[in-house]
């Protein structure tokens, strides 16, 4: 399956990623905490610099993952140019901007497993509640039973096609929900035979 | 206990992969997934703690870097825009719906419609509008005029999840687990 991770290597890719995690934190914290548009400018500024220097594709990936927030950005900006009021619209935008593709700079450049091995360790004090050994088989679970799920969704979607012309919309719902309750049968059934999940 | 475990991993895949599958467009122009299906399914089959660890352990996975959320979105990024009171009212809807399911004695169809409507609409809107509200700078009333574009979405969906639930009821009976 795909991740948001940037095939694109950069040096970004070898810092730790709790410490990316903790800087990523700080940074969202003081972007929250500043009020004027010429600073929040700035901070964008930055962490558009930290995109930059790693190439066309990687600058274009982080481009694409921001489309979402563009339907905000027309509102606000429409609303705050309405009311008169557009300097505090431009730190409203450049703060949601920049908090956004801060964050998505830490995930493009921090790889899937890395990442799990820092949320089990932020797990690590709920032990007693949540062992790391079943968080980290629910995680395998869910990775590897996505694609499962998807195929099922594919044949039943196919299946409904070669049987009516009519498009098969929410029909497939009832037997894909089935199909996840039977598969989550069969695999609890499996583990315990396996030796159970402890 | 394997049971309990495989059950939350499989309905997190299933939102996963509603938010993936069938995407409408309403006459409003609003794209709608199922997403937001799911998690109400969620609540609906598998009560309420199960349920909520079933939608925490997706966000989880949503957090670590995979394009799981509706539109292919996903990453930290998420959970600093615009929409972040959606995700962290999710969870929370989930665990509503299933508390509801498992202490109402309606008939299933009916209890999980109403059920969904409650913490898939009342709850969750709360959150996302509280959400939005901080985030963009707004008053709660003008944050709710932006998310009311999803609501006759969000109304079609309760319906489903009534009918998904009943239909799971009459199939596999042992399986809602929040009846059991």
């Amino acid at each position: 399956m795909l991740t948001l991770t940037s095939p694109v290597e950069t040096p970004l890719h070898r810092l730790p990623a709790g410490a990316k995690l903790a800087a990523l934190a700080a940074f969202t914290v003081v972007l929250f905490w500043l009020k004027s548009p010429v600073a929040l400018a700035l901070a964008l500024g930055g962490v558009v610099a930290l995109h930059v220097p790693w190439g066309a594709a990687f600058t274009t990936h982080a481009a694409r993952m921001l489309r979402p927030l563009w339907p905000f950005v027309a509102v606000v900006a429409a609303w705050h140019l309405w009311i008169g009021e557009a300097a505090a619209g431009a730190a409203v935008i450049l703060r949601m901007v920049t908090a956004v593709a801060a964050a998505n700079l830490v995930t493009m450049t921090t790889r899937l497993s890395d990442m799990i091995t820092v949320l089990e360790r932020l797990a690590a004090p709920l032990a007693p509640l949540l062992p790391p050994r079943r968080l980290a088989l629910a995680f395998a679970l869910v990775i590897r039973f996505i694609p499962t799920l998807a195929a099922r969704m594919v044949q039943i979607t196919e299946a409904w096609r070669a049987r009516s012309p009519r498009r098969p919309g929410w029909r497939v719902l009832v037997p894909a929900t089935l199909a996840a309750l039977d598969d989550a049968d069969q695999a609890a059934e499996a583990l315990r035979a396996r030796g159970g999940a402890e | 206990m394997e049971r309990s475990l495989t059950h939350i991993a499989l309905f997190a895949a299933l939102v996963a992969i509603l938010g993936l599958v069938p995407q409408i467009t309403l006459a409003t122009g609003v794209p709608i997934t199922a997403q937001s299906l799911g998690i109400m399914l969620c609540g609906t089959v598998l009560g309420a703690r199960r349920g909520a660890l079933a939608v925490l352990l997706f966000l989880a996975l949503v957090a670590t870097g995979l394009p799981l959320l509706s539109g292919g979105r996903g990453g930290l990024g998420v959970f600093v825009g615009p929409t972040v009171g959606f995700l962290i009212g999710f969870p929370i809807a989930a665990f509503v719906i299933g508390w509801l399911m498992e202490r109402t004695t309606l008939p299933v169809g009916l209890a999980a419609g109403a059920a969904s409507a409650i913490g898939g609409i009342a709850v969750l809107y709360l959150f996302g509008i509280a959400g939005m509200s901080v985030m963009l700078d707004k008053t709660p009333a003008e944050a709710a005029m932006l998310t009311g574009a999803f609501l006759p979405g969000d109304a079609l969906k309760v319906v489903l999840a009534g009918f998904v639930t009943q239909a799971i009821a009459r199939m596999r009976p042992g399986a809602l687990l929040s009846r059991a």
